[in-house]
Formats: C-alpha cells, sequence, structure tokens
C-alpha cells in the first residue's frame, strides 16, 4: 500500500476511534478526556494496535493540543476578572494551593520519584479542570448559584498560578539552576503584570485592531500570533503554553467571544489529539502497578478539594449544601492536569509519572461529574418534588406552576 | 425598589440579584455573549437557582416593556431632569464588607468614586446627611448620589475595599 494512504487510513481510523469514545462520552454525561486517555493507552507502543506512520502528526498535533487548550483557557476569563480574583480570592486560591498541591508532592516522595517528578505531580493533583467544571456549572444549572463565584474564582486563581507553575516547572525538567529558576518565573510574572495591564486598559482597542469582519482573517491571524508569542517564550524558557495563554487574556471584550467561537472546533480537535498522544506514549504495562497509589492519591485529593470549597463557601456565608456543592464541582481534573504530567514525563526522570499521572486523571475526570451530580441531588424528603419539576421542564409551557412551595417561600 | 446585589460571575458575566417580599431570590444572569438568563431561587435551598429562561437582548425589551419597565423608566427620566446625569441609588453594606466599622472619610466612597453619601438607613431609622465622621457598619443600607459610573465604583468599594 502507499505510504500516503497508510497514513490517512491511520489518521483516519485514530480520529473515527476517537469520535466512537466521545459518543459514548456523551451518552452517560461524562468528560470525554479518560476516554481519549484510554484510546490512547490501547494504541501506539505496547498497546493493542501499534501506530507507525502518524506518530510525526500525532505528536506536533499533541503539542498544537496543549497551546489551543491554554489560549482558550486565556479566552475564557477577562483581564478585570484575573484581576478581581488576585485580589479578593487569593486567600482561598492559597488555601486550595496549599491543601492540593502538597499531595501530590507528598505522594511523589513516599513514592521514591524523586523531589523534581514530585513536583510536577503536584501540579498534576493541584489544578482542577476548568473544562470540566465550568459544563458541570452549567449543565446542572448551577451558574446562578450563591456558591459559584467563589468556585470560579478559584479557578481562576489556579490558571494565574499556573502562568507561573509552568516557567518554574520547565526549568526544573530541565534540571536548572535555582537561578535560572527564578530568572523564568521572574519573567513570567513580568509578561502576565504587562499583560494584564495592558488587556485591561487597551484589550477592546487591541481586538478591534486585529480583528476584521472576515472570519477566516481573524482565524489565521489568531493562530499566527499565538504561534509566533509561543515560540518567544518558549525561547525565553518560559514555555509555550504561558505565552499562548498570555495570548488569551491580551484579548478582550467582543474579539475574545468570536475568537472563542472560532477557535473551540480546533481546540477539541487537537486537545483530542494531544490527551491520545499522552496515553499513547504511556507504556499501559505499567497502569496496573501504580492504581493502588493513584486510588489512594484521588481519595486525599478528593477530600481536598472539597474542602477547599468547603472552605471558601462558608466564609462567604452560604449554607451547608451551596458548600457540598462548592467542593464537588472542583473535585474534576483534567486537561491541565494532563498538560503538566505531559511535560514531566517529557522532561524523563521517574518511569512512573505517565502511568501514575494517567490512572490518576482517569479516576479524577470520572469521579468529578459523578460527585457534582450526587451532590446535586436533594434530601429524600425533596426528591419527590425534583421528580415533578422535571416533569414539568418536559413540558413546554407549564414552567410556571413547575415548582410548588408547600410551607411558604425560603425555608 | 427592592435592592439589586451585583456579583461577578468569572467566565460567565454578571449576576444581578434581589430577594422579592415573598422571600424568593429572583435575578439574571448577564452573560458575556449578551444572553440574558432569569433564575428563581429554590424555595427549600437558599443558595440554589433554578435557571427559568434565556433571553435575546429584542426579548428582553418585550418582557421589561410587559412588566411595566416603561413605566420605570418614565419615573427616572423624571428625575434625571433634575440634574442630568445624576443618580440615585440604595447601596447595602455586606456583613464581610471591608468598610463595615469604618467611618465614611476613611471609606474614601468620595475621594474614590465622586459619590455622595446623603443618608445612612440603619435598623428602620433614617440618619441624613451623615458627616464624615459617621461610622458605617455591616447592614447599613446607604443612600448615594452621583453618576452610574461612580455608584458603580462605590458598590465596588463597600464589596471589595
Amino acid at each position: 500500500m502507499h505510504a500516503q494512504a497508510l497514513l490517512w487510513l491511520e489518521l483516519g481510523g485514530l480520529i473515527l476511534g476517537l469520535a466512537l469514545l466521545a459518543r459514548l462520552a456523551v451518552a452517560w454525561r461524562l468528560s470525554p478526556i479518560p476516554f481519549y486517555l484510554l484510546g490512547g493507552l490501547v494504541v501506539g507502543e505496547g498497546g493493542l494496535i501499534p501506530l507507525v506512520p502518524s506518530q510525526d502528526f500525532v505528536e506536533i498535533g499533541a503539542d498544537l493540543g496543549v497551546i489551543l487548550l491554554l489560549l482558550l483557557l486565556g479566552l475564557e476569563f477577562t483581564a478585570v476578572e484575573l484581576r478581581r480574583a488576585l485580589r479578593s480570592g487569593a486567600t482561598a486560591g492559597l488555601l486550595d494551593l496549599a491543601l492540593n498541591y502538597t499531595p501530590g508532592v507528598a505522594a511523589g516522595l513516599l513514592l521514591g520519584l524523586g523531589w523534581a517528578p514530585a513536583l510536577f505531580l503536584g501540579g498534576v493533583t493541584y489544578i482542577s479542570s476548568s473544562g470540566v467544571v465550568a459544563k458541570l456549572l452549567g449543565d446542572l444549572g448551577w451558574t446562578a448559584n450563591r456558591e459559584t463565584p467563589l468556585v470560579l474564582s478559584i479557578l481562576v486563581f489556579e490558571d494565574l498560578a499556573m502562568a507561573i507553575l509552568l516557567p518554574l516547572l520547565a526549568v526544573v525538567a530541565l534540571g536548572g539552576s535555582p537561578l535560572g529558576a527564578i530568572l523564568a518565573v521572574g519573567a513570567a510574572l513580568a509578561l502576565v503584570a504587562l499583560v494584564l495591564t495592558v488587556a485591561a486598559r487597551f484589550g477592546e482597542g487591541a481586538g478591534r485592531l486585529v480583528f476584521s469582519g472576515s472570519d477566516e482573517v481573524n482565524l489565521l491571524t489568531l493562530v499566527g500570533v499565538t504561534l509566533v508569542v509561543a515560540g518567544l517564550t518558549e525561547q525565553l524558557n518560559v514555555s509555550a503554553a504561558v505565552g499562548a495563554f498570555l495570548v488569551g487574556i491580551g484579548i478582550s471584550g467582543e474579539a475574545a467571544q468570536s475568537a472563542r467561537t472560532l477557535l473551540t472546533p480546533l481546540r477539541d480537535l487537537f486537545a483530542a489529539v494531544f490527551f491520545v498522544f499522552f496515553g499513547l506514549s504511556t507504556d499501559p504495562a505499567a497502569i496496573p502497578g501504580v492504581l493502588a497509589p493513584a486510588a489512594g492519591l484521588a481519595a486525599a485529593t478528593a477530600i481536598t478539594k472539597i474542602a477547599t470549597g468547603w472552605w471558601a463557601a462558608s466564609r462567604a456565608g452560604v449554607g451547608r449544601r451551596g458548600r457540598v456543592r462548592a467542593g464537588a464541582a472542583l473535585i474534576a481534573r483534567g486537561e491541565f492536569s494532563v498538560v503538566i504530567a505531559g511535560l514531566g514525563a517529557a522532561a524523563g526522570g521517574a518511569e512512573e509519572l505517565a502511568p501514575l499521572a494517567a490512572a490518576y486523571v482517569l479516576i479524577m475526570a470520572t469521579l468529578g461529574p459523578l460527585a457534582a451530580r450526587a451532590a446535586d441531588l436533594r434530601p429524600r424528603s425533596q426528591r419527590k418534588r425534583l421528580r415533578i419539576r422535571r416533569l414539568a421542564r418536559r413540558r413546554p409551557g407549564s414552567g410556571r406552576s413547575a415548582e410548588p412551595t408547600p410551607g411558604g417561600p425560603a425555608s | 425598589m427592592a435592592q439589586v446585589e451585583q456579583t461577578p460571575v468569572p467566565g460567565v458575566g454578571v449576576r444581578y440579584d434581589f430577594t422579592t417580599a415573598e422571600g424568593r431570590r429572583v435575578g439574571v444572569v448577564h452573560h458575556h455573549d449578551g444572553r440574558k438568563e432569569v433564575y428563581v431561587g429554590t424555595a427549600s435551598d437558599p443558595e440554589a437557582a433554578a435557571p427559568c429562561f434565556c433571553l435575546e437582548d429584542t426579548e428582553v425589551a418585550t418582557l421589561a416593556e410587559v412588566l411595566g419597565g416603561s413605566r420605570v423608566t418614565a419615573g427616572l427620566a423624571r428625575l434625571q431632569e433634575f440634574v442630568e446625569g445624576l443618580t440615585l441609588d440604595w447601596l447595602k453594606v455586606g456583613a464581610g464588607s471591608p468598610v463595615a466599622g469604618v467611618s465614611i472619610a476613611a471609606a474614601g466612597i468620595r475621594a474614590r468614586s465622586g459619590v455622595s453619601v446623603v443618608a445612612v438607613l440603619r435598623d428602620d431609622q433614617t440618619h441624613p446627611a451623615p458627616g464624615p465622621e459617621f461610622r458605617i457598619s455591616a447592614g447599613d443600607t446607604l443612600v448615594v448620589v452621583g453618576t452610574p459610573e461612580g455608584i458603580t465604583a462605590a458598590a465596588g468599594i463597600l464589596r471589595a475595599g
């Protein structure tokens, strides 16, 4: 067979496989991330189906996936929201960092991975999946809940923390000196501060300048600018991902909105490739051996996330059920844990890191949505009413009487 | 008029809500993409809110009209005839507000937002024309006069210092 024909067949088969997995995830109302990871474990080296011709494409596609993930993350929050999160959400954000970074590092050291991989593992357990959480909040109708802004502020803080964490980890991975680490973090901090200031002041104007009426021009401009900035930051040892994130927060207003619409399909494609690549470069034979520590770590860091959400919500005077929801919403780990684990695996060091992170994310990306849905269940006495409401919702027009209030308002 | 609380929801937009005389929380989430999502707090759980429906811009105008919004606009217009560009508003001092226990002068509301505090409502009592040394406490409602931008800034000061 032609080499070219083989390439297309293999790539097409791979992407069709992903489509099938995504379909399953949608049907079961779960995040597709664990499905893609499993798909990646099945194919590739040591798996059931080896991939040969498309390996190069998948590798570059995976790198692009990381850049697009971070770009879209930057687009999700405006510069004003980021600054506000720094001012008013810092306490909860720091508690989140302390409670959820530490278990990863401790587990890494206990397992004898060494300092550098342990620091990466801390990153894996620290960052909640903003993609999964945002989707959960929308799907469960929690957007207007009183605890939701607190949950989102924690996510915003995590994103900013990641802009500092990624270059730091990049230096650690290279085995760089403390001075190099300080320089990289300093450069990242300076860049973040610069972009935040400029974006808050000129973001909308800059967006208008870059954006034209044509979607095609916008798409090419955006991708071009992002890749150039990613290359520059990579050269500065600040990591390409941080560069892409900065481009994202630099664009605000209407421009950000249309950029998000334009780039989301592209992100979905390449992010899926990235998850597969991570699964594919992980040896599936190593997974059973790390399953027990991964499960232990998952249990511990599910509890620490619940504690974080509970504390943040109770500090704001939110009631018990809202606190449970805030905690449960934060449990899911996903794309960014894989990004950090991917960086760590690429850096070498401990071989257990990638399989451990893969098993961990498999558990957490599945457990998160399930836990959130469990938190959404009302106490037994109110279940019946909930069912009535669901039934009422199905019939358009009957929504007004959808929620009976026996016993008066606001019990 | 009921007091409207404004809460930024990062990544989503801004939430405005108030409590009805019945004790239900009613509000609207203004999404970044322009959608307006109307919701009602559930009776059993004060923190949860069930989204009811979503509105586009034109539908917002229609709903406001149906609810008697045109009369509200007319009333406001009369007020603004008095002094062009001036708005009167009621701002609640939340329990966790950093300005609780601080004097009006020290809170710097006037200096930082250009808005004047013309009265303070506390426990059914009205303190008209409070001096700069008047101490704000949690639960107070400040009656303020200023530009709409200034009032937004003042609300920010009450919330976040």
